[in-house]
């Protein structure tokens, strides 16, 4: 019986043995897309982030807002009975200062995506990102507020809002 | 707020995705290496333009594409035997759609190509056939493109023709 | 190489449970099946298990409920991950986790995720980059004496610092690498087991647990959901407690600092404590209750689905005294392993004991 692990099989390979043809490889790639029913509630939190309002929705059992709007709790596993709506304005719950992109590509200047609690949702939070901010400005805290895109560009979509900007102090 | 029935995606709003950020952006791909067993086969197909499967000696299997460990009693397989491009047709279908759903103007005719004492074999097409003569059972032998154009890829096979022999 | 180690063939095998994260790694769709000669498990009964990060743990867990409920007498837990095709980056494929329409579109990387985690546990306990870097520093020393390492190294707290700033407060060494790897466990009934080896080694608990998937619906200071996973493990394995009953923990060390938060779920310490009890020498191998004695994720790599069955590896040998150079000292009778995963919302834990 072996007491530890000996010598492990396998052929390290290397990114150059793959690119100089030392051996022998092959591609894919996919050219698969995707189109997703919205579905009710967040076809509805969808529709509202184009009209310039984040909407929530209720549920009255556990009392809690969803956010975003969902059709049904998954706490209570029950329907939800209202929508809500919500500020545009929030708080900094964390955040960070990325300077690597989705593929982890450098990129120079950094993209500060956060938590943001949303006002009037009883500390939900959402994703988005901070614009316009020195990154040495940003604290846990901070008071920020939604730019929207101009209503003509709006398609109903997160990117309706453009960023969050910190609202000063106080 | 209640669930509706939808029966047409026109009622339904969606969003569109893949996979990448934006359609600007770079996409994923997948690269794959052969490993040991596909290493060699491939480069045998390729540069000796020979078609090569392993043998289990326990379990008197040859594994067609070839593979390292026998997937019944995981024996390391080492010996590499060839295997003569002449098989049969143990099933086909003439495909005249695209993968977009897209009308063929010619239909492909695709097959499973089985060989005699071989344990695998390959799914490929048929060529120097029409549909209305192939049937299951047929013989036939593999063409490969020439040597020059050959690449390290299972495309080295062009495809495989009706064959004369016993 | 786990048959071998305990002579058996696959004959002896009766079922086998395979571990492998998104198929989006490979772009190879149901991965599962395509892995089935690897595993072993030619016309067996086979099942694969997923949850993310969590996987590696969670396919013991699915183990042992095979053979616990009498159903078989051995299965054989395998667990993988092939990072290395996924271009340009393995970390694209994390775009397809968000929820689509209210985060992919903003073009997240994984690594925010981490990042904000980190943010929120140093906000809320007033924890410093500083006293979480020793983590990397301690476990990428410790792998320094595993034969599988990938980044095993020996570096210094102001190495974690001054590394490339990848998605603040995450640096390049506060990170574990993509890798590709492979993992496999042998589990058998205890008549099975006592026939295999004199020197089993127990399942003595097994919990898992998935958290609400919107993340804007949870405090990322804490990951209550492992402790629900922990909760249901231990109290399996009739431990009070953990922090002086378990003699070794692995818990998930993707980035530095899930180690400390993973070890707050894992009860190991009080909320916020982590970091004093790393300070203190606590977790070293040769300390009182040594974290990643094996070199974790960040030493000998993530290979996502396969880390977690590392670990519970780990425990086997630590527990049979076979670790060799990374043997920790005084015989140690019972450990706990620990993946976590998604998005930000699963434990998986495991206990086990001689
Ligand atoms: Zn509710
Ligand atoms: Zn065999």
């Amino acid at each position: 019986m072996r007491n530890e692990v000996g010598e492990l099989p396998g052929v390290p390979l290397t990114e150059k043995d793959v690119l100089h043809k030392k051996v022998l490889s092959t591609e894919w790639d996919p050219k698969l897309k995707w189109a997703w029913d919205t579905g009710i509630g967040y076809g509805r939190y969808l529709n509202e982030l184009k009209k310039g309002r984040i909407v929530g929705s209720k549920c009255n059992k556990c009392k809690r807002v969803l956010l975003p709007a969902r059709a049904f709790c998954e706490l209570c596993f029950r329907q939800v009975d209202e929508w809500v709506h919500l500020k545009d304005t929030g708080t900094v719950n964390t955040f960070s200062i990325a300077y690597t992109d989705w593929v982890a590509r450098r990129i120079k200047e950094p993209r500060i995506p956060a938590m943001i609690e949303i006002d009037g949702s009883g500390g939900v939070a959402i994703l988005h990102l901070l614009g316009a901010v020195d990154p040495k400005q940003v604290r846990v805290g901070l008071r920020v507020k939604a730019v929207w895109k101009p209503e003509s560009q709006r398609e109903g979509a997160i990117t309706d809002i453009l960023h969050w900007l910190p609202m000063g102090e106080g | 707020m209640s669930a509706e029935k939808v029966t047409q995606l026109s009622q339904t709003k969606r969003m569109f995705g893949e996979l990448s950020f934006g359609p600007q952006d770079v996409k994923l791909y997948g690269q794959y290496t052969y490993g040991i067993a596909g290493e060699r086969f491939f480069r045998e197909i390729k540069d000796n333009g020979r078609i090569m499967g392993t043998r289990c000696q326990k379990c008197q299997l040859v594994y067609l594409p070839p593979r390292i460990y026998c997937e019944r009693c995981f024996a390391e397989l080492k010996e590499w035997v060839e295997v003569e491009g002449k098989g049969r047709v143990h099933s086909y279908t003439a495909v005249h759609v695209d993968l977009d759903g897209n009308r063929l103007n010619e239909p492909i005719l695709m097959a499973i190509v089985e060989f005699p004492g071989i344990y695998g074999g390959f799914v490929h097409k048929l060529g120097e056939i029409e549909p209305r003569d192939v049937r299951i059972g047929l013989k036939v032998e593999v063409v490969l493109k020439r040597e020059e154009e050959r690449e390290g890829s299972i495309l080295d096979i062009e495809y495989f023709k009706p064959g004369m022999f016993d | 190489m786990a048959l071998d180690s305990c002579g058996m063939t696959l004959d002896g095998i009766d079922c086998v449970v395979m571990g492998t994260a998104p198929d989006a790694f490979d772009m190879i769709h149901m991965k599962g099946e395509n892995l089935i000669d690897g595993a072993g498990a030619w016309r067996k009964p086979y099942m694969r298990g997923f949850v993310g990060g969590g996987t590696g743990v969670f396919v013991v867990d699915q183990g042992w409920y095979h053979v616990a409920s009498g159903l078989f007498d051995t299965c054989l837990v395998v667990a993988e991950e092939k990072m290395s095709s996924c271009l340009p980056h393995p970390q694209g494929a994390f775009i397809t986790i968000w929820d689509q329409f209210t985060e992919s579109p903003l073009g997240p990387s994984l690594l925010w995720m981490f990042a904000m985690e980190m943010t929120r546990y140093m906000h809320v306990h007033g924890i410093t980059e500083r006293e979480i870097a020793m983590v990397s520093v301690k476990n990428k020393k410790n792998a320094m004496d595993h034969p599988a390492a990938q980044l095993p190294a020996e570096i210094t707290v102001e190495d974690v610092l001054n590394s490339e700033v990848m998605a603040w407060p995450v640096k390049r060494l506060d990170v574990s690498p993509s890798s590709d790897g492979a993992v496999a466990l042998v589990l058998a009934a205890e008549p099975a087991a006592k026939r295999i080896t004199d020197k089993p080694v127990w399942i003595e608990g097994v919990g898992w647990c998935l958290d609400t998937f919107y993340i804007g619906h949870r405090d990322l200071y804490y990951p209550r959901y492992v402790e629900y996973a922990a909760r249901q493990a231990y109290e399996m394995a009739g431990i009070n407690e953990p922090s002086k009953e378990i003699d070794i923990a692995e818990p998930y060390d993707p980035f530095d600092y899930k180690e400390l938060h993973n070890a707050e779920g894992l009860l190991l310490c009080g909320k916020g404590e982590a970091p004093k009890l790393l300070a203190d020498g606590v977790t070293q191998r040769t300390g009182r209750q040594p974290w990643c004695p094996s070199g974790g994720a960040l030493g000998v790599g993530n290979a996502i689905a396969a880390t977690g069955t590392m670990k519970v590896a780990e425990l086997f040998w630590q527990l049979r005294g076979e670790a060799g150079k990374r043997q920790v000292p005084g015989k140690p009778r019972r450990g706990v392993a620990q993946a976590w995963g998604d998005e930000l919302q699963v434990g998986t834990v495991i206990v086990v004991g001689i």
